[in-house]
């Protein structure tokens, strides 16, 4: 029986390139269903009524929905190819704990920095920024990844990020690179992996979506 | 091989007693160190250096934490009484209630039911009925939510079995009435109940002390 799987998602959400890189890793022909996240769709709010938000991951008509959860989800079902997470116990409980440090503070901290107005408010925010990044460079220490020697769970529930990078400098008016050398050389080294590279978004294409986004909460 | 489980925890703590239900329902031994929180300890410190919290199970030295990672990581190691079902979908489907328990339901959401304005206390309270609301709906005929027996599910909402009710009588705010949430009240009952978890609840007298306690400065404060 094919399977029929299908991606509810918006091309610039970092959650949804996760769930984009794991389908590609596990080689996983989907239908991609760009949404307008603004105007959400009936399906969109059909399958993921409690939250109303992307990704979601509808695989024979049944939705899954919140992207770590679904990457968990595609690795467990389709289990014979590139495990996404490690199969010791301790060290999956190791990439769950960091994935959802990401989760909680990488994704707030940023929104603090665009949505913020000079002066005080932006340089609080940064200041919490550059903090959450230098933990990460902590965790990351000396490896390639922080999945170890290859390119693990960590590292897809962060390299999306990457992609707003520019945006959050441009706007907070800063460099990481200078701040988290480490972060922007792991960052690099996840894009010549090819699926990263082509799932990751143009930056400067973010920028303008940021930039709209700004403007529509009274900030430009 | 000697298997050595500490636990570090609160008493009072939620979190930290969802970690001793799935220990003691996989009956598993383990040693429990209470933590001051207003003094932590330098193991604390040394086993969570990033959140500095509890719960933390060090497992043959090594630590754990996070407790939907602990309760992940319990359930992986040891298989016995398991807690997330085996098929795929419905480990996808459990784990999406418990991180919904876990972020929309906390004692900071109910308390601004009864901090500040009128209007914010309203707003407050109509957020919890939603939440409580798509719990009831889940739920449907089902015993527990893991079906006939405790799941993650259940023991993640242990934080709206047991400890919304004490909130509840702390506060005098009414939230899990059994007219709005019939089967939610009646889940709360087979849970308080059940054998591995009325074991591992907090005195209701202390903890109703404690949290009157924090809430006191609130109130006078109005």
């Amino acid at each position: 029986m094919a399977d029929e799987v299908v991606l509810l998602d918006f091309w610039a959400s970092m959650f949804g390139m996760r769930v984009r890189i794991a389908l590609a890793e596990k080689g996983i022909k989907y239908e991609y269903k760009e949404q307008d996240v603004f105007n959400k769709g009936p399906q969109l709010l059909q399958t993921n009524p409690v939250h109303k938000k992307v990704p979601v991951l509808i695989h024979n008509g049944k939705p899954v929905c919140e992207s770590l959860i679904i990457v968990q989800y595609i690795d467990e079902v389709w289990k014979d190819k590139s495990p996404l997470l490690p199969s010791d116990p301790y060290q999956r409980a190791h990439a769950k704990f960091w994935a959802d440090f990401v989760d909680k503070k990488v994704y707030e901290v940023s929104k603090r920095v665009w949505t913020s107005t000079k002066g005080e408010e932006r340089e609080a925010a940064k200041k919490d920024y550059f903090e959450i990044f230098k933990i990460l460079e902590g965790e990351l220490g000396d490896k390639p990844y922080f999945g170890g020697e290859t390119f693990g769970f960590v590292d897809l529930s962060l390299i999306p990020f990457y992609s707003w990078f520019y945006a959050i400098e441009t706007f907070g008016e800063f460099n990481l690179e200078a701040e988290c050398p480490k972060i922007i050389a792991w960052a690099k080294r996840c894009l010549h992996k090819e699926i990263v590279a082509k799932t990751l978004q143009d930056e400067k294409k973010v920028y303008e979506f940021v930039g709209q986004l700004r403007k529509m909460r009274g900030l430009e | 091989m000697d298997e050595e489980v500490l636990l570090l925890g609160s008493w009072g703590s939620p979190f930290s007693r969802r970690v001793e239900m799935a220990l003691k329902l996989k009956g598993i031994e383990y040693r429990y160190i209470e933590e001051d929180l207003t003094n932590k300890s330098p193991s604390l410190l040394k086993y969570n250096p990033v959140h500095k919290k509890v719960p933390v199970l060090v497992h043959n030295g090594k630590p754990v934490v996070e407790s939907l990672v602990i309760l992940e990581y319990i359930d992986e190691t040891w298989k016995d009484h398991p807690i997330l079902p085996k098929d795929p979908y419905e480990r996808a489907h459990a784990r999406f209630w418990a991180k919904f328990i876990d972020e929309k339901s906390s004692i900071a959401g109910f308390k601004a039911c009864c901090w500040g304005e009128e209007k914010e206390r309203e707003k407050a309270k109509e957020e919890a009925f939603e939440k409580l609301q798509f719990l009831e709906n889940e739920l449907k005929e089902k015993r527990f939510f893991g079906g006939e027996n405790i799941g993650l599910v259940d023991i993640t909402g242990n934080i709206i079995g047991y400890w919304l009710g004490v909130f509840e009588e702390a506060s005098g705010v009414k939230l899990l009435t059994r007219e709005k949430f019939p089967k939610l009240c009646n889940w709360a009952d087979e849970f308080v109940s059940a054998s591995a978890i009325k074991e591992n609840l907090p005195p209701r007298d202390k903890l109703l002390a404690t949290l009157r306690r924090r809430l006191g400065g609130a109130n006078a404060s109005k």
